[in-house]
């Protein structure tokens, strides 16, 4: 029988919506005993979070100063020392996850499976290559613990219909003390957060400058969505990183993304494909984003969005 | 600070389409651009800087992959590397094996820093870093975009989900280059001929010692689902209305 180890992710009050997708990814491994390890200061409240989570059967809490701002290094070990009596560990491809996963396959020697997509079988899953153009499917060893990150765009967030029965855990591995939380700087958490929000509006490059870009702030603001932008939007400090959308930046499925002033370049375009409905608003109709939308409008975004704030207001959208 | 390891991995050009054979056995690599991985560049780009800030670091440039692979060595020896080395194998090398593999020149060499990418653009892992690190049992600085070495310690600036970390760690440590770390620069001619003069070992892969057979059972390789056509529509009314339609819009 499968006994899946997740590890859950959270802010120190409130569990990850990641950590839901990840659960929801277990539940499809036939037969899986879905355990979630929560690592914390307190991991009270995020535990009780974790064990409502339809398909978990019991929830791990290590608690402990330490634990405060995990990261992957420190973690990883505590990790590997639960591993054991699991079949599977998974974590939310996520730069927590990503952090730290691979580190806890390296200890405990096995291959890792990234960004799983679907779930084929016990061991076998799916997931992108080369920016989303090509699928593998791949098989892991049954007899090794197999790790993996988890696509959290692929899969809904679990339900809370779960009561998973709450344990304290005891590890005792040695700290290390070679690596040190000093700070973080993090984004002002009154808009939807773009990783789990059902609309989008992002920016590109032809924006031209941060002031020009809360065009997109007053869209997403009407839509009730979060906003995304594209690397050169980004690089020129129109927005801020966390709000990357692609290959090397957030992988969403909201059920609309409105792409304004952004080419369509495959490193962004995997990061939406699994958005259901796609808008483009481009002055250039041949732009390969058009090749990916449900809905295109050519046109000078300049004279488009204000049309479109006006729209919306009148709608009353939201 | 005396030496900086740095990954480059060949891979197929950011900028090429690729293409699923129709066998599904893999993608189409032959008569494709190959390339430096992007992030390896920038993660040599950053080890350039601290050797331009004043620290006299040798840079050693470390390839696993085909011998094909001395080409983008050659690149990193014209963008500055001092020396390179190559771990000659055709085969598949699963990110497991290449941190072993790394590990061993790491023993060799006892560099303070090891900069590679946070992720190659073939096979998106994104493991390799963290893997390194892990059997190195030193620490590792992912998503970095901004590093200040102070001493036997570095600051690190991290891109997460959240927005932006700073955490410290002591060397000797793995860095993983994010996009924001830097802008790498190009090569120039007179480079390129000065590249070839330098100095690039070439390793036999069973020379190491490693169980480099993969993990992983590759099953098929086959192209995404694409989406549904969609459509044009002519104004902001006619958008707002599909929209309305797909209960999008109230
Ligand atoms: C290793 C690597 C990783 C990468 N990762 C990512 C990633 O994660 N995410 C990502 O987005 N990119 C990524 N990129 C970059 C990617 O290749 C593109 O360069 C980038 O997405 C382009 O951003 P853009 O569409 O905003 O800009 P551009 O390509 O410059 O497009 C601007 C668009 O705006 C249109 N436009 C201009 N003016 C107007 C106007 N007034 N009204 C309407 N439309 C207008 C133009 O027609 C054009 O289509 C990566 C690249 C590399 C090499």
């Amino acid at each position: 029988m499968s006994k899946v180890l997740v590890i859950g992710e959270h802010d120190g009050h409130k569990l990850s919506q990641a950590t839901a997708r990840c659960v929801s990814c277990a539940t499809q491994i036939p037969g899986a005993e879905i355990t979630v390890a929560v690592f914390a200061a307190d991991p009270t409240a995020v535990a009780a979070q974790a064990a409502t989570l339809t398909g978990v059967t019991h929830v791990l809490t290590i608690s402990g100063a330490h634990h405060a701002h995990p990261m992957g290094a420190v973690l990883a070990p505590h990790v590997v020392s639960l591993a054991k009596g699991y079949t599977h560990v998974f974590g939310a491809s996520t730069t927590f996850g990503k952090d730290l996963m691979p580190r806890v396959a390296a200890l405990l020697n096995v291959p890792q499976i990234s960004d799983a997509m679907s779930v084929e079988g016990a061991y076998t899953f799916k997931r992108p290559i080369y920016a989303g153009n090509a699928i593998v499917t791949l098989e892991a060893p049954a007899d090794k613990i197999l790790v993996a990150t988890v696509r959290t765009a692929s899969f809904e967030p679990a339900a809370s219909t779960g009561s998973a029965t709450i344990t304290a855990a005891a590890v005792s591995v040695e700290m290390p003390t070679h690596t040190r939380f000093v700070s973080v700087q993090a984004a002002s958490s009154d808009r939807p957060d773009l990783a789990s929000a059902a609309k989008v509006v992002s920016g590109g490059r032809a924006l031209g400058s941060k002031e020009n870009f809360e065009l997109i702030f007053k869209i997403a603001e009407k839509l009730g969505g979060a906003v995304g932008a594209s690397r050169a939007a980004v690089d020129a400090g129109y927005a801020p990183n966390e709000l990357q959308v692609g290959q090397t930046g957030k992988i969403i499925a909201p059920q609309l993304y409105m792409a304004v002033g952004i080419s369509g370049a495959i490193q962004h375009l995997t990061g939406i494909k699994d958005a259901k409905t796609i808008v483009a608003i481009n002055k250039d109709g041949e732009a390969p984003i058009f090749e990916v939308a449900d809905f295109g409008l050519v046109g000078d975004l300049f004279e488009i969005l204000p049309q479109l704030e006006a729209a919306l207001s009148q709608s009353g959208a939201k | 600070m005396q030496k900086i390891l740095v990954g480059i991995k060949r891979v197929v050009d950011y900028n090429v389409r690729v293409r699923v054979k129709p066998d599904g056995s893999g993608v189409v690599t032959d008569g494709v651009k190959m390339s430096v991985n992007p992030f390896d560049e920038i993660a040599l780009e950053e080890a350039l800087r601290i050797r331009e800030r004043g620290e006299p670091v040798e840079i050693v440039a470390v390839s696993i992959g085909p011998d094909d692979a001395q080409q983008q060595l050659r690149t990193a020896l014209a963008m500055g590397a001092d020396r390179a080395i190559l771990i000659k194998t055709d085969q598949m090398i699963e990110p497991l094996a290449a941190a072993k593999l790394m590990l061993e020149i790491i023993k060799k060499e006892n560099p303070e820093l090891v900069i590679v990418g946070k992720q190659a653009i073939d096979d998106d892992s994104a493991q390799t870093g963290p893997m390194i690190a892990a059997l190195w049992g030193r620490p590792q600085a992912t998503f970095c975009s901004k590093l200040d070495l102070k001493g036997n310690t570095a600051v690190i600036l991290r891109e997460v989900d959240a927005g932006l970390e700073t955490i410290e760690i002591d060397l000797p440590a793995v860095i993983s280059a994010d996009l924001r770390l830097n802008e790498p620069r190009y090569v120039k001619l007179p480079d390129i001929m000065k590249a070839k003069k330098k100095p690039l070992d070439v390793i036999e892969i069973a020379s190491l010692g490693i169980d480099t057979t993969p993990g992983l059972k590759t099953l098929l390789t086959e192209p995404p689902k694409p989406r549904a056509k969609g459509v044009m529509v002519k104004d902001v009314a006619e958008l707002v209305d599909a929209l309305k339609k797909r209960g999008l819009v109230s």
